[in-house]
């Protein structure tokens, strides 16, 4: 579903990115862990384009992202994201954040968006926020909304960029909860995050990052319990 | 000691009735409106200009001719920024619209000034504000597919702006009191109307006092105007 050939991705004279292989196949949970400045948020953000890719290749359905030929617009349609930071628009209500994209882009009229995102507001739990500002929500409200926004756009695969870690201690859970349900309904996930319960529990592979280069690629029994990498050894020693 | 106050206040009330007599509240009046006119026409083709020049500047420049535009815009920006606003009607009054005076639009001449001058500063207050906007919303639209203009139409111009209120509400309060200038090339607005009545009545202190009171009421109104707005875009503030 998505190929990344050598992907890289240079900031001025500072390599990022050091020439990244992987190929992430549809329904598959990708969770990417590794120590700041390994280069994994800026990994998850060339995939939508948020960052431009200094070279290498990035395919979605076999088709290159990375093109200028290409429309950036359609293929990030494909692909909800999710902040560290929520943004969530706070000069509209709930309902409006979740509407404003299908409506916006024709994919459905406006009583079609509605219904979708009180649909989805209902399964979370949250319609009576639906004519809230974001201001009036907790931080796991905003993070749970922030990912229905995503979702009503009927993406086919989600990223995620520490969606977790502006969070109070006691929100997290709630939020890695609605990302459980997620995966479990089959959703293609890509996850940045240092929850690594959460790698455990729901991950088809865990990918360590290091240095702008991806050290190792395991299933989760196996990168947790029987890493190989010297540097995955001592990320693990530390945080567990 | 009494009879002085008495006597100073009698001559008081006697230099505003006559200040106001009549054919001098005519003039008053007709004044007020040529400065109202310049003014509001003025601050609303001001938005117009500013808001076409701020997405200009702050617009990707991925192609030749956005780059073309941008440096249009900057240059703009500093040619009007960097002359006095009595200068600009004096070259366009007598050279570059000069055209316009013998048929009469005079006032045409001004609006056109104080709109070019006004664009300007709205364009960098505009700026400022929508540069404010934290860049997450802009990445958060992009990533649900809109594109950059549907993002800034939706998403950051609506925050920028709010944000500007007031900084525009000050640049609209400054051009009201700067169309005064419009009688140095023989405007009839409302500061020339105080001072023909004064040069008739060979009295000063009453037609300044008025018109003074005129422009205050006229900025206290805008005042208001801005509260109300602020007011309407607080929704969704952080609390």
């Amino acid at each position: 579903m998505i190929k990344i050939i050598n992907l890289t991705k240079n900031f001025g004279e500072l390599e990022v990115l050091k020439g990244i292989d992987f190929e992430i196949a549809k329904g598959e949970k990708i969770v990417v862990i590794g120590a700041s400045g390994s280069g994994k948020s800026t990994l998850l953000r060339c995939l939508n384009l948020l960052e431009i890719p200094s070279g290498g290749e990035i395919y979605l359905d076999g088709e290159m992202i990375n093109d200028n030929k290409n429309n950036i617009n359609a293929f990030r349609q494909k692909m909800g994201m999710v902040f560290q930071n929520f943004n969530l628009f706070p000069h509209l209500t709930v309902i409006q954040n979740i509407m404003l994209a299908p409506v916006q882009l024709k994919l459905e009229t406006k009583e079609e968006a509605e219904k979708t995102a009180m649909d989805l507001l209902k399964k979370i739990g949250l319609e009576e926020k639906a004519n809230e500002h974001p201001n009036m929500l907790s931080g796991g409200q905003k993070q749970r909304i922030a990912i229905v926004r995503a979702l009503a756009m009927k993406p086919e695969v989600m990223l995620f960029d520490e969606p977790t870690s502006a969070l109070d201690p006691e929100m997290v859970g709630e939020v890695l909860a609605l990302m459980k349900d997620l995966a479990v309904g089959g959703m293609t996930m890509v996850v940045v995050t240092h929850e690594m319960g959460f790698a455990k529990e729901v991950a088809t592979k865990v990918i360590f990052m290091d240095e702008g280069k991806i050290a190792e690629v395991n299933t989760p029994n196996e990168f947790f319990n029987n890493p190989q990498h010297p540097r995955l050894k001592t990320f693990l020693s530390n945080i567990l | 000691m009494f009879e002085k106050i008495g006597e100073f206040f009698v001559g008081i009330w006697e230099a505003f009735t006559k200040a106001t007599a009549g054919p001098f509240s005519e003039l008053l009046i007709e004044g007020l409106g040529t400065t109202l006119l310049i003014a509001v026409a003025s601050c609303i083709i001001g938005i117009i200009i500013g808001l076409l020049v701020t997405l200009i500047k702050v617009a990707p420049k991925n192609n030749i001719f956005m780059k073309i535009l941008g440096w249009l815009a900057n240059t703009y920006t500093t040619l009007m920024r960097g002359t006095p606003v009595v200068v600009q009607l004096f070259i366009s009054y007598f050279i570059i619209f000069n055209f316009l005076v013998p048929m009469g639009l005079k006032v045409v001449v001004a609006i056109i000034v104080f709109s070019l001058n006004s664009g300007a500063y709205v364009s960098e207050i505009l700026r400022g504000g929508l540069m404010g906007v934290d860049k997450g919303q802009m990445e958060a639209s992009r990533s649900l597919g809109l594109s950059w203009t549907q993002s800034m139409r939706m998403v950051i111009v609506p925050q920028g702006l709010k944000s500007s209120i007031p900084s525009l509400f000050n640049e609209f309060i400054a051009l009201v009191k700067e169309t005064a200038i419009v009688g140095m090339v023989g405007i009839m607005d409302l500061t020339n109307s105080a001072e023909i009545i004064a040069g008739q009545i060979f009295t000063a202190t009453a037609p300044y006092l008025i018109i003074a009171a005129i422009y205050l009421v006229i900025v206290v109104g805008l005042e208001q105007v801005q509260k109300k707005l602020e007011k309407k875009f607080s929704k969704g503030d952080r609390v």
